[in-house]
């Protein structure tokens, strides 16, 4: 008496005369390949075709800035502390009167730069950041850079663009 | 002969043409059996050189052009260059023999659409196919590599022992002939008596036997990558590996050529009446031609497809099933042609064989072989 009795009997005998004509078995393959010979192809041809990475992708930085055009980022440097690839580096600077349209509180980042080539877009800044001002944007990654002075991404690059903000799904 | 005369002039062209078609076309096969095996793996394949990656082929052979042409220091040179160059000789030879299409006459010359109508045309093809093997044996060994030198040994006993079965069911095909000619043998066919329905059996030990001879999965052992890591074209590298794998190509669409001939009526279609009447003798010749390169495409096709479907067998299954499986089978297939031919009912005879075969097997099956357990 086995535990289960479901054990199954592994032995082979000689193979039945189908399998060793291999015929069958052939037409059978040959079958399936043809079904698929007619299916419709699978592939995304990347750089003219580009697939939905869902909702929270982790792509390219932004700085994001609040409904009045004034940049959210106070400089208070979580960002950087929490990079485990050391990334981030900024230079904050103290607001003078006359910017308040420029930055929503009292200092701001002069300098806020990402180094793309150290950077592992793990996404932990954007959950450091006391001010929801640095994301990773889910529809935008990285390009393709081919010398070093294009690594460094200044605040020229990573600012949010008040024509064309970053909306991510389920944001109003 | 005159040198100069319009027929010679004429068969001339022609052969230009059947050489141009056939270069064509093993060089589109490669395209085409990259992009078949794409779509059996739902991939798309090439698709960037030029629209739907028809470029393709050119960009190949520049690539292959432009490569190092390297020759290992102890190898033969002279035969190491003579390898590639007899592959492809001997590719391209094949192809006189098959009659491309019945007589026609343009200007004022009548001749046959078949580069010579020799009366021992298939013995040609054979006698060609078999000195295709001492291209691979030549390259194999003139490389100095061990690897090289047994996928050779790969090759030329694979081609002596699949000959033999095919030599066999191409002899059942002589006996409804009687006679050795290509053309002879097509004519036999006229009008849809063509002998797959009299030969199912030769067909299909023919067919496995095509795909032996030309090294195509599931027989490609010679070149069995992952023991024999290229096999006989190892140490090749540019337009000299690019001849050797253009020649499989030639091979391939040749053998469907010849393979068309013996089965599938040659140059005969369907309507052929017709269209003799409607437009002349000469358009239904060309379409019969048309005809014959169809036939031969789909049988490169069915070599495509086969390729992306099995895997490779094991050197003593292919000797196995050569010696042990089709050489039996073909002498049977024999036997069975020549008793319908000598009662006079050669149909009935070729599926009443079939037949009996399947039922002696399943006998044998029955009383002799031990069964599964479970």
């Amino acid at each position: 008496m086995k535990l289960s009795n479901r054990t199954k009997v592994m032995e082979q005998g000689e193979m039945t005369l189908a399998e060793r004509m291999y015929l069958p078995a052939i037409v059978g393959g040959m079958a399936t390949t043809l079904k698929h010979f007619f299916s419709k192809p699978v592939t995304i041809r990347y750089p003219e075709q580009k697939r939905y990475l869902g909702p929270i992708f982790r792509g390219q930085h932004i700085l994001k800035k609040d409904e009045q055009g004034a940049e959210r980022c106070t400089a208070c440097g979580l960002c950087a502390v929490a990079c485990p690839a050391e990334a981030i580096s900024m230079v904050a600077a103290e607001r003078i009167p006359g910017e308040e349209k420029l930055y929503r509180e009292e200092k701001y980042a002069k300098v806020y730069e990402v180094n793309m080539l150290r950077c592992i877009f793990c996404g932990l800044c954007e959950e450091a950041c006391p001010k929801e001002a640095i994301f990773l944007r889910h529809d935008t990654m990285v390009p393709v850079f081919n010398s070093r002075d294009e690594v460094i991404y200044g605040k020229d690059k990573l600012v949010e663009k008040m024509d064309q903000r970053y909306l991510r799904d389920g944001w109003k | 002969m005159d040198l100069l005369s319009d027929l010679f002039l004429a068969k001339a062209a022609f052969i230009g043409i059947v050489f141009a078609i056939t270069l064509g076309i093993a060089a589109y096969s490669t395209y085409f059996e990259r992009k078949i095996a794409a779509f059996m793996q739902d991939r798309i394949g090439p698709d960037r050189a030029g629209p739907f990656g028809i470029l393709q082929p050119l960009a190949d052979a520049v690539k292959m052009f432009m490569k190092e042409d390297f020759i290992p220091a102890n190898s033969n040179k002279w035969l190491f260059i003579a390898g590639p160059c007899l592959s492809m000789l001997t590719a391209l030879m094949t192809s006189a023999v098959v009659p491309f299409g019945d007589t026609v006459t343009i200007g004022g010359v009548t001749f046959d659409l078949q580069g010579i109508d020799v009366n021992i045309g298939i013995l040609w093809v054979f006698g060609i196919v078999s000195l295709g093997v001492y291209g691979i044996l030549i390259g194999g060994w003139a490389s100095n590599n061990k690897y090289s030198l047994l996928g050779a040994i790969r090759a030329a006993s694979q081609n002596i022992s699949y000959e033999l079965a095919m030599g066999l069911a191409i002899i059942a095909i002589l006996l409804f002939t009687g006679s050795l000619s290509t053309k002879a043998i097509v004519e036999g066919q006229q009008n849809g008596h063509w002998n797959i329905f009299y030969q199912p059996l030769g067909f299909i030990i023919f067919l496995i036997c095509a795909f032996a001879e030309c090294n195509r999965t599931p027989f490609d052992l010679p070149e069995c990558e992952t023991e024999l890591i290229g096999g006989y074209h190892t140490e090749y590298s540019s337009m000299k590996l690019g001849f050797y794998l253009f020649a499989e190509y030639i091979n391939m669409f040749i053998s469907g050529a010849v393979m068309a001939t013996l089965y599938f009526g040659g140059y005969d279609y369907p309507g052929i009446d017709f269209v003799t009447a409607q437009f002349g003798n000469n358009i239904a010749v060309f379409v019969g031609m048309g005809a014959l390169i169809g036939k031969a495409l789909l049988f490169v096709f069915v070599f495509m497809w086969v390729r992306w479907t099995l895997p490779r067998f094991r050197y003593d299954q292919l000797m196995g099933l050569g010696w042990a499986g089709l050489i039996p089978l073909s002498m049977y297939n024999v036997v069975v042609t020549a008793f319908g031919i000598l009662i006079g009912k050669p149909f009935t005879a070729g599926i009443v064989g079939v037949v009996l075969l399947i039922l002696g097997l399943l006998i044998h099956d029955q009383l002799f072989v031990k069964k599964k357990i479970a």
